[in-house]
């Protein structure tokens, strides 16, 4: 059994250390399109983290009967399946919001981070340990998420989470939304400042010149 | 991987138990949530009636109660404009316009879908006292990308527009997706459908907001607003509603 601090690295360690976002550059399509609003990225970061996390803990809980010739369709099934249930108890709890990720929750079965964890890691490692594996990689790609909603849904709308922040011109206040933040590719200037944040404090990240 | 030999039938048998598995799962979870994402989904279609009758704000999260207390659905027979009873329990005219028993082609238009239904749904809107102050029509033709759907409310005098609400659509957030503006969706107050028993409504260009039969269109979103404008020649054309607005029905 693994101790406390190698759980404590392998949740923590892809929040910043080691971001699927940031570092790895996976998962960035969702990233770009469903960031407009706080409230729909966070709902897709809980959807994301729940997916991954649990289909680690399955694909590990069989990692020694899965034969090898199969073992990437198995994990699309396991994953697909999981993503189908995400995406029924959204549309059973969560309407409104589940119509506006609309496409992108069935898309997660695409997204690489669920994929390459699977493969990386849970094929290779305890149950206990791929499921905060899981975890630990959802938490960095809703970091990245929610740092990069909170900054569209600002400036964009003057709101967050709905709550009127900056009062806009239109209702009577005196900001400017910016337009230009509301579309979806304003993101990748944002995911790059990021990557540029984060790598300035962790050095180690820097790839060496060639 | 997989520290024992592979062989033919245990790789198989893997398959098979996880595909088992998981179908079980996705099934259980799709039964198991039917009745609630019903509801929601009926629901969502009642706030979107009661948005385009104007009581979203009056309804005040009380949704049911408010539609069911001032709305009614009735089923109008398109070709002759009256109100009929439905074809069958449980009609639906999207599903209708599918099944060719209860469906006509569409002939010269563009509005973006080949059959239409016989019968439609409308929704009339009563005041406290009963009498019927608007009605909503569903209505829906191609945007950019995709079908649009939305409900058209007009007055009780059949040619005043007061809402125009889309609920379904794939047009482009922030260009097309505008339809959905709330300062978009003010400029339907007040229009009128019909000139002289043509219809005469336009989306243009540069439409002034005191001529009452153009509204402006969406700027950088030429395509959308097009197919606004089928979408209504069609509907409010003597092949939509065009009949059942013109011989009043809902007054008799």
């Amino acid at each position: 059994m693994a101790d406390t601090k190698e759980m404590k690295k392998v949740l923590f360690g892809p929040v910043l250390d080691n971001n699927p976002i940031a570092l790895q550059v996976l998962g960035i399509c969702s990233a770009l399109a469903i960031t407009t609003k706080l409230e729909t990225a966070l709902v897709m970061s809980l959807a994301l983290t729940s997916v991954v996390a649990f289909s680690n803990l399955f694909i590990s809980l069989i990692r020694n009967h899965i034969p090898s010739s199969v073992r990437i369709i198995i994990q699309m099934t396991i994953i697909a399946s999981l993503v189908i249930v995400v995406d029924q108890i959204l549309q059973a709890y969560s309407y409104q919001i589940a119509k506006e990720l609309s496409v992108f929750v069935g898309l997660i079965i695409t997204n690489c981070i669920v994929m390459g964890r699977a493969e990386a890691y849970a094929m290779k490692s305890p149950p206990l340990m791929s499921f905060l594996d899981g975890i630990g990689n959802g938490l960095g790609y809703s970091f990245i998420l929610i740092v990069i909603g909170t900054i569209k849904e600002l400036a964009g709308f003057g709101t967050i989470l709905g709550f009127e922040i900056l009062p806009l011109i239109q209702n009577g206040g005196w900001y400017q939304g910016n337009g230009l933040l509301i579309l979806p590719f304003s993101s990748f200037f944002l995911i790059g400042g990021m990557i540029w944040f984060i790598r300035t404090i962790r050095p180690a990240q820097v790839e060496p010149k060639e | 991987m997989s520290a024992k030999k592979e062989t033919l039938g245990k790789t198989v048998g893997i398959v098979l138990a996880v595909c088992l598995v998981c179908s079980i799962v996705v099934s259980g979870a799709a039964v198991g949530l039917r009745s609630l994402q019903q509801t929601n989904a009926a629901l969502d279609k009642q706030t979107n009636i009661l948005e385009a009758a104007g009581l979203l704000e009056q309804a005040n999260g009380k949704i049911m109660e408010t539609y069911d207390a001032l709305v009614e659905e009735r089923f109008v027979d398109l070709n002759t404009g009256q109100f009929v009873d439905a074809p069958y329990e449980g009609y639906d005219m999207y599903k209708a316009a599918k099944m060719p028993e209860y469906s006509s082609r569409v002939e010269n238009s563009n509005v973006g879908f080949q059959t239409r239904p016989d019968v439609a749904s409308v929704y009339l809107v009563k005041d406290p006292s009963g009498a019927v102050s608007r009605i909503v029509l569903p209505v829906h033709g191609s945007g950019l990308w995709d079908l649009m759907y939305g409900f058209l409310a007009v007055d009780a005098d059949g040619n005043t527009t007061r809402e125009l609400v889309y609920y379904k659509h794939k047009e482009t957030p922030g260009l097309g997706g505008e339809v959905q503006n709330p300062s978009w969706k003010a400029k339907w107050d007040g229009k009128k459908l019909y000139k002289d028993g043509d219809v005469a409504i336009q989306v243009k260009k540069n439409a002034a907001a005191d001529n009452p039969y153009s509204v402006d269109a969406l700027s950088g979103a030429t395509l959308t607003s097009n197919g606004v404008q089928n979408t209504l020649s069609y509907w409010v054309g003597e092949n939509g509603y065009g009949t059942f607005l013109k011989r009043q029905s809902w007054k008799s």
